[in-house]
């Protein structure tokens, strides 16, 4: 397949064979973190500047080392301490951006949709690193390649998601790329965290909720944990963490009803003793640290494959 | 238009070839223990495992084998105006101090070796690198040369030089396509 996407802003319209071509590479670049000298030289010359304007740091440093390892130039706007903070807007920092002259934009920012604003107006291209409650394609394909790692291939495997569902772009990704690959989603938590459409059972294909986390672990695959954001409490949609932490919470014997050595995985950072028991975190299904680990390889898969694709403006 | 097509070796050709290659890196590189065998994806790692095999079968002994994909170190992808699959390479042995030859199925410009060059030192510093090829076409374009050679064969620069292996296409044939250069 040829690789022909300019930009990475969400998995929702990508095929199945996108998705195997990013997985694929992936391998590849996995391979190259192994070895001795921990670098390639594909995006010699190339800059890569990260725009974060949401605080980030495992995904600004996973995103960052995938960079340099392919030997690109990296630059980070923060919006702490930028001229984001005296207001600045969204429109002007795109202007800097363009006239910065990066090659690849990696952006993450509260507002769902504002990368698709950016990478209108820029000749660079935009990678979402997470944008509002919409899209964290990066997470999505790094949670499918880390889950083909463990479990081969994924055609009827059945996986459950979880936790906040509603206010997670982590959840949506997952959805976007597990499917296309043969998996099956089951959904749990509580229903104040679930679209209300898919609440009351109009539901994309291949995805199911089960409001009763034992009752969706049984004979599962697998397993993907939300962080619940502590603000959704103070929000009214959760009577305490405590009742949280006991109705959805990854327990040793909520996961021992998952297949033997299902997975167990968490997009980070993990409110332990909240959405996930410590042992169960640092347990042996565990593969949150193979993911942090993985991201590295997809993100520099990603990276590498779109500054193959040329602008508009040049092709 | 039918392109005029000759067979440059049919598949004993290809594999006496084999067979002298192996001997000949043998009889440079006594220090069996040294050695290491390392194809160049996608058709250089075929041959590499079967020098490997030749190695074996003449001299009772195992050599390290690994593969290289060195798309990563092409020196025109910023040109081709997409971004080519890459392929996993597998080198699981150290390279420091082997005499590690690389094994590819056509020298034609140099530019490919140039860039497997650059990623086996990614690994370690071997003691030596050799260069063995089935076949040998000319017009380089870089200050490079095979030390072990199966065929050369002089070529146009328009010519395509095709291999053909069982492993991946089902026979062993090497073959020379002439292609009439497309006239302005």
């Amino acid at each position: 397949m040829k690789w022909s996407r300019r930009h990475v802003l969400d998995t929702d319209d990508w095929s199945r064979e996108e998705i195997e071509a990013v997985l694929e590479t992936t391998g590849a670049m996995v391979e190259i973190l192994q070895r001795p000298v921990r670098r390639a030289p594909p995006l010699r010359g190339k800059t890569v500047i990260l725009f974060f304007a949401e605080s980030s740091t495992r995904t600004r440093v996973s995103f960052e080392l995938a960079a340099k390892a392919l030997s690109a130039d990296v630059t980070n706007i923060t919006a702490s301490g930028s001229s984001v903070e005296k207001g600045e807007t969204l429109y002007d920092t795109v202007r800097t951006l363009q006239a910065l002259g990066g090659d690849i934009v990696v952006m993450r920012h509260a507002s769902s949709g504002a990368p698709y604003f950016v990478a209108e107006r820029t000749d660079a291209a935009v990678i979402n690193a997470g944008d509002g409650w919409h899209a964290h394609p990066t997470q999505g394909l790094l949670d499918a390649y880390t889950l083909r790692g463990a479990l081969g291939d994924l055609k009827g495997k059945r996986i459950v998601i979880v936790g906040d569902v509603v206010h997670s772009r982590v959840a949506r990704s997952d959805i976007n790329t597990l499917a296309p690959l043969g998996a099956t989603i089951t959904l749990s938590g509580p229903p104040t965290l679930m679209p209300a459409a898919w609440r009351r059972g109009s539901l994309p294909p291949c995805v199911t909720y089960e409001p009763d986390l034992d009752r969706a672990l049984e004979g599962a695959d697998g397993v993907i944990a939300l962080r619940l954001q502590k603000e959704r409490q103070e929000g009214g949609l959760l009577p305490s963490l405590r009742e949280y932490s006991h109705v959805w919470g990854l327990t040793e014997a909520r996961v021992a009803r998952m297949r033997p050595n299902a997975p167990v995985m968490h997009p980070g950072p993990m409110n332990e003793g909240v959405e996930i028991e410590a042992a169960v975190a640092h347990g042996a299904r565990s593969l949150v640290e193979t993911q942090v680990t993985n991201g590295v390889a997809v993100r520099m898969a990603l990276l590498y494959l779109l500054v193959g694709t040329p602008s508009l403006e040049a092709s | 238009m039918p392109q005029p097509r000759t067979v440059l070796l049919n598949g004993d050709d290809v594999r006496r070839a084999i067979s002298r290659i192996a001997h000949e890196i043998v009889e440079r590189d006594r220090d069996l223990s040294a050695l290491a065998i390392v194809g160049i994806r996608s058709r250089g790692d075929v041959l590499a495992s079967r020098v490997r095999e030749a190695i074996r079968t003449h001299e009772n002994a195992g050599v390290p084998l690994g593969s290289l994909d060195i798309t990563l170190y092409r020196d025109d992808l910023t040109r081709i105006g997409y971004a080519p699959v890459v392929h996993e390479s597998a080198l699981d042995f150290s390279v420091d101090d082997k005499v590690v030859v690389l094994v590819d199925d056509v020298l034609f410009t140099g530019r490919t070796i140039r860039a497997a060059l650059d990623a086996l030192v990614d690994y370690g510093r071997p003691r030596a690198i050799r260069l063995a090829v089935l076949v040998d076409r000319g017009h380089r374009e870089l200050p490079i040369r095979a030390d072990f050679v199966g065929k050369n064969v002089p070529t146009k620069p328009t010519d395509d030089v095709r291999v053909h292996l069982v492993e991946v296409d089902g026979r062993d044939e090497v073959e020379l396509v002439a292609r009439e250069a497309v006239s302005a």
